[in-house]
């Protein structure tokens, strides 16, 4: 019940952000899109998924995290069809699959995705701060140099964030150990 | 055993189509890659429509008999790639006019509230436009969003009360059909684009 009532937060945060996504970059990919998945994560908080089901799932969420990594999505994202496909898309078919495969995945695939998701941020980065012309026709060369740093500052924090666990062994105050599937029945 | 992983077979293979599709084949990852691929595909039917050129002249926008025509979207004030943009247009036209090619070139306002007639002239001069092959012309206000759709023109305005767009050179053909795009530097590609379609 929490749950649903911080799902629904996040995603009203995520509408009430409308106008800011369509001013600045970082606002629609760092801040709206992330809320629209979080909400995903939050409904499906509680449920479990099935282990045949979480390769299946996985893949249905990386593809989705693939789509809206487009820069023609995120113009797309900002014309009405692409608006809703955007609201509808990034909580279903990416929060909730993730919330349900993540905890089968072995700690080897939870490295791995995290170690691409730190290399793509950096490419991106790179990509975003160096490019010669405008990668997104809706916002302007500034605002996409200004997306490529919060790129890299988001690999920085996350390696950071990731490194502790793996360094300095699972600090004991958080909940759902990276260590395997012990909260969800495996 | 196959059951297994009929799922994640069936997955991959779903999430690798959309994306194959999402890219137009992993061709276009970008929106203007996508239009440019797009018009190319299936050229676009341009309405007729009439612009006032730094005359104040009506002039047409689609080509007149046996001509092609080129279209720049820009406006007068712009202070970097247009101006830039502008000299190489120019020098389009001093191709197309050695080689004999009918063509026209339009430099399109998309700022008509203030780029006037004699606004219009200016940037002309400066940039040797002769206003009858290669003239400087605005829409009027009622057309011109129509005109950026079919273009697929995105206009933002930017920090210091300009604006920043995808500037191309958009070839409408002799079928009044928007059917090609160009980086505005690419004088030699339109020319021979050019050269070809029109022996």
């Amino acid at each position: 019940m929490k749950m649903t009532v911080l799902a629904l937060l996040a995603a009203a945060e995520a509408i009430a952000l409308r106008q800011a996504a369509e001013a600045s970059p970082i606002q629609h990919v760092l801040v709206q899109m992330p809320l629209l998945v979080l909400a995903g994560v939050l409904i499906s908080w509680d449920m479990r998924g099935r282990r045949v089901w979480a390769v299946p799932l996985l893949l249905t969420a990386l593809t989705a995290f693939l789509f809206w990594m487009l820069p023609r999505s995120v113009d797309w994202a900002l014309t009405p069809a692409g608006e809703t496909a955007k609201y509808l898309s990034l909580p279903l078919l990416l929060g909730v699959p993730l919330r349900l495969s993540w905890p089968w995945l072995a700690p080897v695939l939870r490295g791995f995705l995290k170690a691409n998701a730190l290399s793509m941020l950096g490419v991106l980065g790179f990509l975003y701060t160096h490019a010669p012309l405008r990668i997104c026709n809706s916002y302007l060369v500034s605002a996409q140099q200004d997306l490529g740093f919060a790129f890299l500052q988001l690999a920085v924090v996350l390696a950071c964030i990731w490194a502790v666990p793996v360094l300095f062994g699972h600090p004991r105050w958080l909940p759902s150990g990276s260590a395997g599937c012990s909260k969800c029945g495996a | 055993m196959a059951a297994r992983f009929l799922p994640s077979v069936l997955a991959a293979v779903a999430g690798g189509g959309i994306l194959w599709l999402a890219t137009d084949g992993a061709r276009a990852f970008t929106s203007e890659a996508a239009r440019r691929l797009d018009v190319l595909q299936s050229p676009r039917k341009v309405p007729e429509v009439l612009l006032e050129d730094m005359a104040s002249r009506q002039v047409p926008l689609l080509p007149q008999a046996g001509e092609v025509v080129l279209v720049e979207f820009i406006y007068t004030v712009c202070g970097d790639i247009c101006q830039t943009a502008a000299a190489d247009f120019a020098g389009i036209r001093d191709h197309l006019q050695a080689q004999g090619v009918q063509a026209r070139l339009l430099s399109v306002s998309f700022d008509p509230e203030r780029d006037t007639p004699e606004q219009m002239s200016i940037y002309g001069d400066a940039h040797e436009a002769d206003g009858i092959m290669w003239t400087i012309a605005r829409p009027s206000q009622k057309d011109l969003p129509g005109l950026l759709k079919l273009f697929d023109v995105t206009v933002i305005p930017d920090e210091w009360g300009g604006f920043q767009h995808n500037a191309a050179i958009h070839v409408i053909n002799g079928d009044g059909r928007f059917s090609a795009v160009y980086d505005t530097d690419a004088v030699q590609a339109v020319v021979a684009y050019l050269g070809e379609a029109q022996p």
